[in-house]
């Protein structure tokens, strides 16, 4: 399954760390964020809890970028 | 400016007019380090908090680490003034950044703002009501005035207008519509009010998804992103590890070749370093390079799924052409009528039209495309009354009373049949012989009319570096050859089963050198196989049609084919210019860590080399915005 979040982040550098640091959460097969459009697209594992991993993604992301947001 | 933008920028201000204002304390010692720490703090302190965090989470090398390292080190140097003003002209960089960055994709988005923020709907007394068109269902009516954009995709109920469709297309001439016709979301009503009743849901609307599509365009990353990113995970290190370097290894040698360590200046020159290292300026104006050029490219009506098939557009070698629909209107038209000697006698001037009147009158009854191109090209109304009598003739065609008259209408084996014998025709395409009463009449030649822009199109292609332009047709390869003769076409394979053209491309894949890219394009039906099967698959003619706009890489909007030569235009542009900026800031970064390590370029060169490349940097991605009709 697809998800399309919308976040906000300062910098395209940031951008990419949380790219990275999203796709290495479980229950995560995929994760592309786009700086330009300010929007995080996740792609789920099978039968992962969409609620608790993205919590997951957003304690991930905040640790290498504490500015960022995700709007769940 | 964003709510967190002005706030920085009352801290720049602020950190400014302390700055100056410390600069002229005369004081020394301890209560100098402190008046100066003030400013330092109300302007970094973020950037320190997310350099320990950094540290404690991990991420050792990122740009806040250098930016504290490099001015918590000029101020233990002693140098106070210098490491405030780091900061400072960091933040003021990094604000500049923000607001260029935030202004382009503002102006990026307001350029592919199609979308409709409200329906109109006649509720209970008869008044008009605004709505969000994601709460209207399916079969609803809604009104469209004109001036508005059309909400929803829909079929037109009442009214009739002219609507423009240059936000979806880039065309600018307006589409006629009335009662019964289908209109688009993302139109805008020009003239009459319609009622609309609506055929799908807002989210499943042309409108819709051709947002949808555009705003995912930039997750798919190009080459030069992914490049760039793999490119910055070794390159910080590498930088720090250089400046670490350059901190302990020169001292050490002084110190045994038995001259002063003088380990303060090489400490300066460690920290400049690390200030002029940071990767930002490649890795925003990439991606902003990109995003550019597909909402450029979007404006003119060229919808591009990805980065990476806008960078890979740019290497296009071979364009594969579909020809029904593609380079052709696929609608069979009467293109040439040529009455017999005896006919031509009997009627003088008005033998032509007589000749597609008895034609268009036998096979009236007929629903086959070729007799609905020759009662389009008779275009007077028929009068049912004035035949009788039709017998199809499967296979051979038709015969039928006409005004009293035995029309036969046919193929040359209906002719054969008859014992009448007809005339030669050497132009290609489906030719249609009529006798009349017996004697040979003449013959209406019908053919697949090939798109006024087709051969300029090619023309373009050639001139844009395409090395070659081949066609593929279920046709016959009598007609296939004509048609590639008029446009110029390099190569033809005609006489295609549906499947073989997939096999076709893939010959052609492997015939192709390495680097160069394999481009289809076809109109979407039928060829869903073939698009995918293609290095870039591009659809045309798609207002409407879902099925090209999913199975395709890049979607052509309108049915022109000249728009190919404009998305490689914009591809070469776009590429040009992350070459530019990938040369350029690496360049400039090159050069100020050799003048930085041998202690020319000072801690403002440093500065320019890092805030500075990346404004510049980002003024040149915009360019990519802009193209050329």
């Amino acid at each position: 399954m697809k998800k399309t979040y919308k976040i906000e982040v300062d910098c395209a550098n940031c951008a990419l760390k949380m790219e990275e640091a999203a796709k290495k959460v479980e229950g995560i097969l995929d994760a592309a964020v786009s700086f330009m459009t300010q929007k995080m697209k996740v792609e789920f594992a099978e039968g992962s809890d969409e609620k608790t991993v993205m919590e997951q993604v957003v304690k991930a992301c905040k640790k290498v970028e504490s500015d960022c947001e995700i709007y769940l | 400016m964003t709510k967190k933008q002005k706030r920085v920028l009352c801290r720049i201000v602020a950190a400014a007019v302390l700055l100056a204002a410390v600069h002229f304390i005369p004081v020394q010692g301890m209560l100098k380090l402190i008046l100066y720490l003030i400013p330092y703090l109300i302007i970094g302190y973020d950037i320190l908090r997310k350099a320990v965090l950094g540290i404690f989470h991990g991420s050792v090398f990122d740009e806040n680490f250098l930016m504290a390292v490099a001015t918590v080190g000029a101020i233990c140097l002693g140098e106070y003034a210098e490491g405030v003003a780091v900061m400072l002209f960091y933040q003021i960089g990094e604000l500049f950044q923000a607001v260029a960055v935030g202004k382009s994709r503002r102006n990026i988005s307001a350029l592919m703002d199609i979308r409709p923020d409200y329906a109109n709907i006649e509720n209970g007394d008869g008044k008009l009501e605004q709505v969000d068109p994601d709460d209207v269902e399916i079969g609803s009516i809604i009104i469209v005035r004109p001036g508005e954009k059309v909400p929803i995709d829909g079929v037109i109920e009442e009214g009739s207008s002219t609507l423009n469709t240059s936000a979806l297309t880039g065309e600018s001439i307006p589409r006629e519509v009335q009662v019964g016709d289908a209109v688009i979301s993302g139109c805008v009503n020009l003239s009459g009010l319609l009622k609309v009743r609506t055929t799908k849901e807002f989210g499943e609307s042309t409108v819709s998804r051709i947002l949808d599509l555009v705003e995912n365009s930039s997750m798919k990353k190009s080459r030069s992103e992914n490049f760039i990113t793999k490119f910055a995970r070794y390159y910080t290190p590498a930088v720090c590890l250089g400046a670490v370097m350059l901190a302990v290894i020169p001292p050490v040698f002084h110190l045994i070749m038995g001259n002063p360590a003088s380990v303060t200046m090489w400490i300066t020159r460690a920290l400049t370093f690390l200030v002029i290292s940071c990767p930002c300026a490649l890795v925003i104006s990439i991606p902003l390079s990109f995003f550019g050029g597909i909402g450029g490219a979007s404006a003119c009506g060229i919808l591009v799924k990805g980065s990476n098939y806008l960078e890979a557009l740019a290497q296009t070698g071979y364009v594969v052409f579909d020809k029904t629909g593609t380079l052709t209107k696929g609608v069979f038209e009467v293109t040439q009528v040529s009455p017999s000697e005896s006919f031509r006698e009997q009627w003088g001037d008005g033998a032509s039209h007589k000749l597609l009147e008895y034609a268009a009158y036998a096979e009236s009854y007929s629903s086959h495309p070729i007799s609905k191109s020759l009662k389009a090209a008779y275009g007077a109304e028929i009068d049912n009354g004035r035949v009788s009598g039709v017998e199809e003739i499967g296979g051979h065609g038709v015969q039928a009373q006409v005004d009293g008259k035995i029309v036969a209408a046919g193929n040359e084996k209906l002719m054969k049949a008859l014992g009448i014998s007809e005339k030669r025709n050497p132009d290609v395409g489906t030719v249609v012989h009529v006798a009349v009463d017996g004697i040979y009449a003449g013959c209406i030649l019908i053919a697949d009319v090939v798109k006024e822009e087709a051969q300029g199109a090619i023309a373009a292609l050639k001139k844009a570096g395409v090395r070659k332009t081949v066609m593929l047709t279920g046709d016959s390869r009598a007609v296939a050859e004509q048609v590639a003769a008029q446009l110029g076409l390099d190569e033809v394979r005609a006489e295609l089963l549906p499947g073989d053209k997939v096999a076709e491309v893939e010959l052609l894949l492997q015939e192709k050198s390495g680097k160069e890219k394999l481009v289809f394009v076809g109109d979407g039906i039928n060829d869903a196989p073939v698009l995918s099967r293609a290095d870039i698959g591009i659809a045309m003619g798609a207002l409407g049609s879902d099925a090209a706009i999913e199975a395709a890489d890049i979607v052509l909007m309108d049915d022109n084919p000249q728009k190919l030569a404009v998305a490689i235009r914009i591809s070469r542009k776009c590429l040009r210019i992350v070459y530019e900026n990938i040369i350029f800031a690496l360049a400039v970064k090159g050069i100020c860590l050799i003048l930085g390590a041998l202690g020319i370029a000072n801690m403002w060169i440093a500065i320019f080399a890092d805030v500075g490349v990346m404004v510049l940097a980002v003024l040149n991605a915009i360019r990519c915005l802009k193209v050329k009709q």
